[in-house]
């Protein structure tokens, strides 16, 4: 499978990236490390006229402790998250959810901010970055802004992102411990048919993976968590209100079943570590 | 555009389409064959090469990703003279293939996992090697020369 034509330039900053998006941001695309983007243009369902290929951009690849958070730089390998000493003391969560993206190769090439900026509602980073109350810093012609995680997940492969805007940053607030992350697929290197990311440090965060068209919270089960519910209790709440798709690899009653399931032992995972 | 790649310790400079994707421009203008299609999809690794030392699959990343990077396929594997890489060898004394077909994105896979884990487990390489396929189910005697390789600790990059 060969994507059709496009025009390619090689971003050398942030500034050259957002000067060329801005020039047709509906028929341009940003390339990173390529593993959303290139299997969709393969498929012929993304046919950008442009590719402005961000991959070489420097000092976007970090992971840095700033006091009471953790910055991610957008180009952040997966591999570089993994092993990143900083993500796996100040917030393991992540750095354990990048080592269960895909399988080595992939994680050898995409990027946290590639990754997010695809919003896939079944990739595992999203939820990782929603249960842990994260904030992304955008860029673009009007400038900085930031928003928090909450807000960036809008639909199927949709963000809070403009055409002409490039994700830059994450931050994360640190969660040493009280954090789990349960991921079920039948085939290995497969996306999650359901995955669940927990956070809970003073208030209790669940973010889904694959039980809806973008990333969601499992808003039942925090209520009644905070309502002083047990784990159990909470977690078969899990799908309350969602409406998960159906798929070759299961149904929506399916998903709705384990996620009741994972969100419970996600909890108990996350309350054992806080432990 | 052109791109300029060192496979396997030699330079070239190619104008290739930016549409191009590595594993043809391996394959066809390089004319090293012994990179396979398989899925074509990112998921079964016979694509599988070294990106500075890295594995990835070739068939998810540009040619125009590749300029000025030094790749290693399969060929650039075994010394001048023949003398098989030390994880050829150990696919040969383990018989860790059957039809060939997944061994170059095998081995690989196997180079990159090695140099970051050094003195795995049996499970760690399992795991290590799950974004690679094998049609024949041969895995056991791949798992097998991974591991041999490792305990006799004569990896060279």
């Amino acid at each position: 499978m060969i994507p059709a034509s496009f025009e390619y330039r090689r971003a050398g900053s942030v500034e050259e990236a957002l000067g060329w998006l801005a020039e047709d941001p509906d028929s341009t695309k940003l390339l990173a490390g390529g593993h959303s983007l290139l299997p969709l243009m393969k498929l012929r369902l993304a046919t950008p006229g442009v590719l402005v290929d961000v991959g070489r951009i420097p000092g976007l690849n970090y992971v840095r402790d700033d006091g009471d958070h953790v910055a991610i730089g957008a180009l952040t390998r997966h591999r570089d998250l993994e092993v990143s000493d900083v993500a796996r003391g100040h917030v393991p969560l992540l750095a354990h959810v990048a080592g269960q993206v895909g399988d080595p190769q992939v994680r050898h090439r995409g990027t946290i901010g590639g990754s997010l900026a695809h919003g896939d509602p079944a990739s595992d980073l999203p939820a990782a970055v929603l249960a842990l109350d994260g904030t992304m810093v955008v860029d673009g012609p009007r400038g900085r802004r930031e928003v928090q995680a909450a807000d960036f997940f809008r639909g199927f492969l949709e963000t809070a992102l403009a055409p002409d805007e490039m994700l830059t940053e994450v931050r994360v607030h640190k969660a040493p411990a009280g954090w789990g992350f349960q991921k079920f697929n039948r085939r290995a290197q497969d996306w999650a048919i359901v995955g669940v990311a927990a956070v809970v440090n003073g208030d209790a965060r669940v973010a889904l993976v694959n039980m809806g068209p973008t990333t969601l919270r499992a808003r039942a089960t925090e209520e009644a968590l905070d309502a002083g519910a047990n784990i159990a209790d909470a977690a078969a709440r899990a799908a309350e209100g969602l409406d998960p798709p159906s798929d070759l690899n299961g149904s929506a009653e399916y998903r709705r079943h384990l996620a009741t399931v994972l969100v419970r032992r996600a909890l108990e995972e996350a309350t054992a570590a806080r432990g | 555009m052109q791109v300029t790649v060192t496979v396997n310790g030699t330079t070239g400079s190619h104008d290739v389409e930016t549409r191009m994707l590595l594993v043809h421009y391996l394959r066809e203008v390089r004319g090293l064959t012994g990179t396979n299609v398989g899925c074509d999809t990112t998921s079964c690794g016979a694509c599988t090469v070294l990106l500075n030392g890295e594995s990835v699959k070739s068939c998810t990343m540009l040619a125009a990703q590749a300029d000025g990077e030094e790749i290693t396929t399969i060929e650039g594997m075994a010394a001048p003279d023949g003398t098989l890489h030390p994880i050829q060898e150990a696919f040969r004394e383990h018989h860790g293939l059957q039809c060939g077909f997944c061994t170059p994105g095998m081995v690989m896979a196997i180079a990159s996992f090695l140099k970051e884990h050094p003195d795995p487990t049996e499970a760690e390489v399992r795991e290590g090697l799950e974004g690679n396929l094998c049609r024949c189910t041969g895995y056991h005697n791949i798992v097998q020369a991974a591991l041999a390789v490792a305990r006799a600790g004569e990896l060279v990059s």
